[in-house]
């Protein structure tokens, strides 16, 4: 606390810690500009990755998609959105050249009534360098909006990004009800280069008991990724269908 | 009259005019059928009238020409000459029946006096092809009887109103049908011998109607006894600011920055905001080029306004240069100084706002939208995308299935490798990668839409498949074997789950 010896006013008080801690997670923070690369068909379930990361809040939602990821992982299917616990309104915006993705991307993040701004661009085009990653974590930075960056069909060279996933799709959970149909989805995540966060691999899947907490910062459920090969008891493989 | 005689300058604009010996007939939808709206002057020395069936007049005359009416121009026209007439003065109204009602009370110095004032109104109306029946009287009411069914360019002082309106019929007050039938029941034919009649029998026989159709009423205010005070429209407001330059140039952007401040300026003192801008720059060589922005919510800032231009001067073709250049607000909305907030932070919508407007100025109106929902059991048809400029954010549906979290449009095909007899595919090519099978959900069965879908549309039903991988598929096979509908039924790919 400082105050002001002639008068004895209190100038400013000394910041207070928050009483109630966020819940432990890997992703208790929120990245400026997170990076998202599907590994093989996997555009999909990073869209579904970044739909549980997002902050919950009032504002829209800016999601900017180039002609070639449109044409290659399919446009968003608003009416499903909700199914991952997004609420607030989708902005839409199509782009023929990944030039426009990044402009566009830039605007949103300067854009402060914006919850968080969503950009698909696929085959690694050459104006998505470090430069151009820069700018928007610089940006996402000053106004702490979020930006996710969807880079389908991307070797994924340098770039700016707080965070860098790599995303690939993993065999269902078990379905309560019917053992033959693909139960809630499961993704093989590897966050390979963060700041300030060592990198890990997980099993992760939507959780949407999260959804009702306020104190959660995603509605992810992470599993350290077991690579010995044990399977837990409830996801024995399903024995393959065979014609007939 | 207006009616035929706009009808013939649109026409003329693509078409050959039929002659003045051709009877034609313009046609507006009645209760049975269509009614003869407008005629021709040849079609009137035939005894045609307005409001005979189209079909009764078609059988008396065979060689009749019938065209439709286009009842919302000749509305548009009429608003417009509306305020086109405030040339002469500055209190104008529409009246019924293409009529337009003026004012001019100290007016008619300024042309010359009445009767001169009379010959103008005609001769302007005529440069535009149109015929005015005009006549001036103290009232409203008398005025418009006269220039109806008087002897032309009427003048009528305020004493002689009840003389010059006595010889005329009572329909010239304005009565609907069914009063003018029953004036004409009781003998009354003419203004001259309703007003004759002692006022208290008739107050008691119209006792019931309405003001707008009591004849005692109608007559006390042509006859001036009864106030009849004119409604005129306000004018178009209309905000452009412009500059003129000493010599020609070529770049209009460092004249941006004052004209948009002036119109700001404007707008501010109006209480208004912009929703359309259009920058004009007039070249040297006569040519002129225009350039529009528009905006999602009204906007009256300076900075943001200007921005909206950023990117699209350098595409402006100034030729040789250019001189003049205009901005207007086409389109403008109030918009009140209030203050929403007491702790100094900007408005987040208003943030939005003014992103959709820089998006939808760089990237093109149509690239911007909200989604849409609407009720279809197809499912790509469920959602559709408005403008973000237009339209406003809708709550999303709640979805009872589960819905792939990404659509393909159109849908892809896939090439069934191995197929089984009930289910999706053992195994499928899809973009040139095999994919086999291990779970699958369904079939969901959809049915096409007969009262949207065309006759044949084949049914789907939809899987939501795993594959080896772990993707999950949303594929559906179109119609099934013997819906004698088509071939062997094909398989296609249309969502892809998370």
């Amino acid at each position: 606390m400082t105050t002001d010896s002639s008068y004895g006013q209190v100038l400013t008080l000394p910041r207070r810690k928050p009483s109630t801690p966020p819940e432990p997670g890997v992703l208790a923070t929120h990245a400026p500009l997170t990076d998202v690369f599907p590994t093989g068909f996997a555009a999909p379930s990073a869209t579904g990755f970044v739909l549980s990361l997002l902050p919950q809040s009032a504002g829209p939602v800016l999601w900017v998609q180039d002609f070639l990821s449109r044409r290659e992982n399919g446009a968003p299917y608003t009416p499903s959105l909700r199914g991952f616990g997004l609420e607030q309104p989708v902005l839409l915006v199509t782009v023929s050249h990944p030039r426009d993705v990044l402009w566009t991307m830039e605007e949103g993040a300067a854009c402060a009534g914006l919850s968080a701004v969503i950009g698909e661009v696929h085959g690694g085009p050459e104006v998505l360098d470090f430069t151009a990653t820069k700018r928007l974590s610089l940006r996402a930075e000053a106004s702490g909006v979020p930006l996710y960056l969807i880079r389908s069909g991307d070797p994924g060279g340098l770039s700016a990004a707080r965070m860098r996933w790599r995303i690939s799709a993993l065999p269902s959970q078990a379905h309560p009800q019917d053992a033959q149909a693909p139960g809630a989805a499961r993704w093989d995540l590897d966050l390979f280069r963060a700041r300030g966060h060592p990198p890990g691999r997980w099993v992760a899947s939507h959780d949407p008991e999260k959804r009702q907490s306020p104190r959660a910062a995603d509605r992810l459920r992470l599993v350290p990724y077991a690579d010995d090969g044990a399977v837990a008891p409830g996801d024995r493989p399903i024995p393959q269908r065979t014609g007939g | 009259m207006l009616t035929m005689e706009r009808w013939r300058r649109v026409i003329a604009q693509y078409r050959s005019v039929p002659g003045d010996d051709v009877a034609v007939v313009l046609s507006r939808d009645g209760s049975h059928g269509p009614v003869v709206h407008g005629l021709s002057a040849a079609a009137q020395a035939r005894g045609i009238e307005a409001g005979a069936r189209v079909v009764d007049v078609q059988a008396i005359h065979p060689d009749l020409h019938v065209e439709p009416a286009d009842l919302e121009g000749d509305e548009a026209l009429i608003q417009r000459l509306v305020h086109w007439a405030r040339r002469w003065c500055p209190w104008t109204a529409r009246d019924v029946d293409h009529g337009l009602l003026l004012d001019v009370t100290g007016c008619t110095h300024l042309f010359g006096g009445e009767a001169a004032m009379l010959r103008d109104i005609r001769a302007r109306f005529a440069l535009q092809g149109l015929t005015a029946r005009v006549a001036m009287a103290p009232t409203p009411g008398a005025a418009q009887a006269l220039a109806r069914f008087g002897s032309g360019a009427q003048i009528c002082g305020r004493e002689d109103v009840a003389t010059a309106l006595a010889p005329l019929p009572v329909a010239a007050l304005r009565l609907d049908a069914q009063t003018t039938r029953l004036l004409d029941r009781l003998g009354l034919k003419t203004i001259g011998a309703l007003s004759d009649l002692p006022r208290a029998a008739l107050m008691r026989r119209f006792a019931s109607l309405k003001p707008d159709r009591n004849p005692l009423i109608l007559l006390d205010k042509a006859l001036g006894t009864a106030p009849d005070p004119l409604n005129a429209p306000p004018d178009h407001r209309h905000f452009m600011t412009r500059s003129r330059l000493a010599e020609p140039v070529i770049d209009p952007a460092p004249h941006l920055p004052t004209l948009v401040e002036d119109l700001c300026t404007l707008l501010a003192r109006a209480e208004l905001g912009a929703r359309r801008l259009r920058l004009t720059i007039y070249r040297i060589d006569g040519d002129w080029r225009a350039l529009g922005v528009a905006t999602a919510r009204a906007s009256r800032d300076p900075t943001h306004l200007r921005r909206l231009f950023d990117g699209k001067l350098e595409n402006i073709d100034s030729g040789f240069g250019f001189d003049l250049l205009t901005l207007e607000a086409t389109d403008s909305e109030p918009l009140p100084l209030i203050q929403d907030h007491l702790d100094g932070k900007r408005d987040p919508s208003a943030d939005v706002a003014g992103l959709l407007d820089r998006l939808a100025a760089k990237l093109g109106a149509d690239k911007v939208s909200w989604p849409d929902w609407q009720e279809s059991h197809r499912p790509e048809r469920v959602e559709r995308r408005v403008d973000a400029l237009q339209g406003t954010p809708t709550a999303a549906p709640t979805l009872l299935r589960d819905r792939p979290l990404r659509l393909l449009t159109p849908p892809e095909e896939v090439r069934v490798i191995y197929a089984v007899p009930e289910g999706p595919p053992s195994q499928f090519n899809w973009r040139r990668v095999t994919y086999k099978t291990m779970r699958h959900a369904g079939p969901e069965r959809i049915a096409p839409e007969w009262w949207r879908d065309r006759p044949g549309t084949r049914l789907r039903d939809y899987y939501k498949v795993e594959v080896e991988g772990g993707q999950r598929f949303w594929l559906y096979r179109e119609g099934v074997i013997h819906d004698g509908r088509g071939a062997e039924p094909r398989w296609f790919l249309h969502g892809l789950f998370a």
